[in-house]
């Protein structure tokens, strides 16, 4: 199994559900983060203080995957993520030891 | 007795009520959100203290009848003497209209100071200061500019609705008393944004709404003078706004929402002393040079280095000032000029130097007897837990309730650190 974890653009998180969901992925975890690259931050300004914002809100999108789709799913999220602005995010994919359905005690793929 | 005028009155007082909590919301949007809950009762608990203190013995101090020029007598404690049949004069309104409008401003005056000691004062030591300030500064300053007597109203100062009584009192009260308490720990290094930016739109807003009470019903009547400053205090107060705007854009870059409510009370401020004395001109170059010049004095601050924290001194003393000084040379029927100006600029100074002075005494008497400032810790973590036993928003699904306990209702950690601190004191 692969966990592969993408942190995108908040506003590109529906069209990333939708193409998980068109491929026949089951199910995902998504956590409001924040955080900045290359792009860095912006500057807000309240009455006269200039304050840097350097992190930048992100949606972390957290999907377990069998290893014979990680990368063909991969190419998914990317492609869904893509606006092709600078701050789209990044996207990762690590191998994954165990993975067991809390309702069941299913393991491996048939967790997932 | 007046039906129409006592009707106005009431309502008037019933509006300037309002404007406390509207306070409320205007400074606990701009604090952070550990704070928030603080900031939001230190405005609040006025209402409480102030109301008590004005029924008790405020009223008298400030409208009793006058000794020296400086104060009111005890003749009208807890107010004996004054019933419902009492009126202000023949045909006038009933005494206890006047006592609960004037109850209103007695109760926002100190309100106003929080603003610059957000985030790290005892919440029981700001409790005790606002009763002493109230006691020793407002109740004679208010003699001063409104009473029969009072000597500023000898002088023939113009003050309507409370520009050096209140605002530059206030702000000046407000700049001592942060001195004494101190910065904020990381104060100005860390962004200390505000929190709830629409809460202070809200609050802002609630403010203007009432403030035509506090102006418009200082006529204490509803006749001409009634309706001017009713239309001079929308005029000024949206001239205010655009004049920010204007300044901030140029400066820096961004007409921001926070700088729209801080102009509308800014010009609120300045035309509360000014508006019934000066025409609809007079009252647009209030508003205008109160919205550009308090934005540029929020700035202050950090060149000068202390920490009025939400711009006590930057809105309201300088916007005081400007409505207090400009009505001198604005003041329409003949009474605009020099002489006036001269007059305007007594008034405003000796309100200052007095509140100054006096505010300070009494801040340092607390911090060295009680403790005006909370500990490091509590300060960090956040006054609201320290103080109030709660927290302003709970967003979070996890760890974010606690388990419920039967008697008390209160967690038994929070208990005993209580009770530690009870005996470290």
């Amino acid at each position: 199994m692969k966990l592969i974890t993408a942190v995108v653009k908040p506003h590109r998180l529906d069209e990333v559900k939708e193409a998980l969901r068109a491929f026949g992925v089951q199910g995902l975890t998504v956590t409001e983060s924040s955080g900045y690259g290359r792009q860095r931050g912006h500057t807000e300004v309240y009455r006269g203080a200039e304050y840097t914002v350097d992190l930048v809100p992100k949606a972390r999108i957290e999907v377990l995957v069998e290893d014979e789709v990680a990368e063909q799913l991969t190419e998914i999220v990317v492609e869904a993520a893509r606006t092709g602005k600078i701050g789209d995010g990044k996207v990762w994919v690590v191998p994954v030891e165990a993975a067991v359905r809390v309702r069941t005690g299913d393991r491996g793929p048939d967790a997932l | 007795m007046n039906g129409a005028d006592t009707a106005f009155v009431l309502v008037s007082a019933f509006l300037v009520m309002l404007m406390t909590p509207g306070l409320a919301f205007f400074y606990g949007g701009m604090v952070r959100v550990k704070s928030a809950l603080n900031m939001l009762i230190m405005s609040f608990i006025s209402l409480g203290i102030m109301g008590v203190l004005w029924v008790l013995y405020g009223y008298s101090l400030a409208f009793g009848p006058d000794t020296g020029g400086v104060i009111g007598n005890l003749d009208f404690v807890g107010l004996k003497g004054i019933g419902p049949e009492s009126l202000t004069e023949e045909g006038g309104i009933p005494v206890f209209a006047f006592v609960v409008f004037q109850m209103m401003f007695a109760i926002l005056t100190p309100a106003l100071m929080s603003g610059a000691l957000a985030d790290r004062v005892k919440f029981g030591s700001w409790a005790l200061f606002i009763a002493l300030w109230g006691t020793v500064v407002y109740f004679p300053v208010a003699h001063w500019v409104w009473a029969d007597g009072g000597w500023l109203a000898e002088l023939d100062v113009i003050d309507f609705a409370g520009g050096t009584a209140v605002h530059i009192n206030a702000g000046v009260g407000a700049l001592a008393a942060a001195l004494v308490v101190g910065k904020r720990i990381g104060y100005p290094k860390e962004p200390m944004r505000p929190h709830n930016l629409p809460l202070v739109v809200l609050g802002a807003a609630l403010l203007w709404f009432g403030w035509f009470g506090f102006n418009a019903g200082s006529e204490l009547a509803v006749d001409g003078t009634t309706a001017n400053m009713a239309l001079n205090t929308q005029l000024a107060t949206g001239a205010a706004v655009l004049g920010w705007l204007v300044y901030e854009r140029l400066r820096h870059g961004a007409c921001t929402t926070l700088g729209a409510a801080s102009g509308a009370i800014a010009g609120l401020v300045a035309i509360t002393p000014s508006g019934a004395d000066v025409n609809a001109m007079g009252a647009l170059a209030i508003g205008v040079v109160a919205g550009l010049v308090c934005s540029w004095a929020v700035s202050l601050k950090y060149k000068l280095g202390y920490d009025d924290s939400l711009d006590v001194v930057g809105v309201h003393l300088v916007g005081g000032v400007i409505g207090t000084l400009m009505v001198g040379f604005l003041a329409v029927d003949g009474v605009g000029g020099a002489g006036q100006f001269g007059k305007q600029a007594i008034g405003a100074f000796s309100v200052m130097a007095f509140s100054f002075a006096v505010s300070w005494l009494l801040a340092k008497l607390i911090q060295v007897t009680i403790g005006f400032r909370a500990d490091e810790d509590d300060e960090t973590a956040g006054v609201d837990r320290a103080f109030h036993a709660e927290t302003a928003y709970d967003f979070s699904a996890v760890g974010g309730s606690s388990r419920s306990r039967t008697g008390s209702g209160i967690d038994q950690d929070a208990a005993q650190t209580a009770k530690d601190k009870k005996v470290d004191a």
